[in-house]
């Protein structure tokens, strides 16, 4: 009380931190710790040059290197087929966004239909919950071929056979199985009283979802949602095997021509162009998370 | 005689095979607060939660107003507008600031426009002396202080009738006396209440009748000058003994 009434209030016209110059002791401390960081970063410096050189070495001077960048590092051949590779990459993203809206409303349509409670939807949840069971349990390769050759085989009228459309509809397919599962997990973790406290004020079923429950369920599941983006993306690559050009098909394509693997690197490198930001942002939405979790239980 | 605003006769609950409550009768005349006692798990909360049709009963009738809402027919929604009910824990919407918590009712169940629900509730706080956090969010809040919301929100909707379930379980010894006064407060404006406590002072001060709670039944009723200080039945001397043994007399 004496502390904080007596001896900072009569400086409150000017910042009370501003006043404060820092004792001995911690003068001392300060030294130490700078020290110490210096150090240590003295320490982390010549151990990776050690170790990366050390490797680096070893790469360069084995016998296979030459061949080796020659391979997968032909600079000149790279720049050379790199806007097609581009324009195949550009078809994984807009499959990915395309996919990823579709399944984020499906996911969220299968993921309430399974947590409602209301005996109307008592088939729809059956038929929810085996449709989960089902496209979860099945490799997405398999989906994809089963869909892409599957469907133009029946040869039916009206049906499409655009392994683009037909690749699409094969990753939604299966994604729309793995969000459901993200989204309803995140929703069971509501805590039943917020439910009941939003009941009890008068709110109708679907206004508690709307308002109390999903609000904090989707906030809850953002990090691992966003863990099945980057899956999703990579994924996307799998619909070439319909022949969808797509980056990785691009590459196969001019890889073939030229028996040069470069191409492909590139490919990877488009994909590490995006996935690596969203990871970044994944781990970083999850601290965040973490942090609110423990403020939580604080409180 | 007028209606009681809440009347419960002979109301039986169960779940599964396991009885809860049984033979449950009292009224609440207007104004006035009763108090429920009794040790854990001799089904207060299950007793609130039927009046506020959360859980459904099995046998007796519910009146509000006298009106029966234990009716299948009735529209629960509708009923639970006229009824406020704080719990224990997990009150609050985290997502929300204390604002949004108490204005989304109002909104969303009664209508009002958005800028009288935020006039109202900012005015709600300032008379409860919580004008300062009308755009904190829960988790910057003590825990009383949540409960003070809590109750305020509830408010917001103009009950007829306020379940109380055992708001200070939940809290720190040094925050339950600002949660329990402001319990007295409502009391003084004329709150019609239903109450579900330990905290025996406080029941002593805000009842106007006592109702001990035993394996479901109520073993004793009367004022609180009876019930708590001079109790008659053997269970209800017991109970009380070993609640002033912990201290909390
Ligand atoms: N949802 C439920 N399912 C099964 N039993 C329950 C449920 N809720 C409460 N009970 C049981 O009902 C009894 C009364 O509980 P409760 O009403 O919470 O008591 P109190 O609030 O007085 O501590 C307890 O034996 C408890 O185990
Ligand atoms: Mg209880």
């Amino acid at each position: 009380m004496r502390i904080n009434g007596e001896s900072t209030a009569p400086q409150s016209g000017g910042r009370a931190s501003s006043m404060w110059t820092p004792s001995q002791f911690e003068l001392n401390r300060r030294r130490i710790r700078s020290e110490q960081n210096r150090r240590n970063a003295i320490i982390a410096i010549i151990s990776t040059f050690l170790v990366l050189g050390t490797l680096a070495t070893i790469l360069i001077t084995s016998p296979g290197f030459k061949s080796l960048t020659d391979t997968f590092f032909a600079w000149s051949y790279g720049v050379e087929v790199l806007p097609k590779v581009i324009l195949g990459f550009c078809t994984n993203i807009a499959l990915t966004l395309i996919a990823g809206t579709a399944v984020s409303i499906f996911g969220l349509v299968l993921a309430l239909t399974r947590t409602s409670r209301s005996p109307a939807l008592t088939p729809f949840r059956i038929l929810a919950t085996i449709y989960v069971d089902v496209f979860r349990g099945i490799p997405m390769l398999l989906i994809i071929l089963l869909v892409g050759f599957g469907i133009p085989a029946l040869r039916l009228q009206g049906l499409t056979s655009n392994v683009l459309v037909l690749g699409t509809i094969a990753v939604v397919i299966t994604y729309t199985a793995y969000v459901a599962e993200v989204i309803r997990s995140g929703i069971l973790t509501v805590h039943p009283s917020q439910r009941a406290a939003a009941r009890s004020l008068g709110l109708s079923n679907v206004q508690t979802l709307r308002h109390v429950v999903l609000p904090q369920a989707l906030r809850r599941v953002t990090p691992p949602l966003l863990n099945d983006l980057v899956s999703l993306i990579k994924d996307t690559g799998l619909v070439s095997i319909l022949g969808v050009t797509d980056a990785i098909r691009a590459a196969q394509i001019a890889s073939s021509r030229s028996f040069n693997y470069t191409p492909y690197v590139m490919a990877a490198g488009l994909f590490l162009l995006v996935t690596i930001p969203l990871t970044r942002l994944t781990d970083h939405t999850m601290r965040k998370a973490m942090e609110r979790q423990n403020a939580q239980g604080l409180a | 005689m007028t209606t009681p605003v809440l009347r419960v006769e002979s109301l039986r609950k169960s779940f599964s095979s396991e009885v809860v409550l049984q033979e449950i009768s009292f009224d609440v005349p207007v104004h006035t607060a009763t108090v429920f006692i009794g040790a854990s798990g001799s089904g207060k909360s299950t007793l609130l939660r039927c009046i506020n049709l959360l859980d459904s009963i099995d046998d007796g009738v519910i009146e509000l107003d006298g009106v029966e809402i234990s009716d299948p027919r009735v529209d629960s929604d509708d009923v639970r507008r006229k009824l406020g009910m704080v719990f224990q824990s997990f009150n609050l919407f985290p997502h929300m600031s204390v604002l949004e918590n108490i204005t989304l009712a109002p909104i969303h169940v009664q209508g009002v426009g958005r800028q009288e629900a935020r006039n109202q509730a900012i005015e709600l706080l300032k008379k409860f002396d919580l004008g300062d956090k009308a755009d904190q969010y829960p988790d910057r809040l003590s825990g009383g202080q949540q409960q003070r919301v809590a109750i305020i929100r509830s408010l917001a909707l103009k009950p007829r009738l306020l379940l109380l379930d055992e708001v200070t379980s939940a809290l720190d010894p040094i925050l339950v006396n600002e949660v329990l006064s402001t319990v007295r407060d409502l009391k003084s404006d004329g709150m019609t209440m239903v109450i579900a406590t330990h905290e025996m002072g406080f029941a002593h001060q805000v009842a106007d009748e006592v109702c001990f709670l035993h394996h479901g039944r109520i073993v004793e009723y009367g004022p609180p000058e009876v019930v708590l200080s001079n109790p008659q039945d053997s269970r209800t001397k017991d109970f009380l003994k070993r609640v002033h043994e912990a201290g909390r007399l």
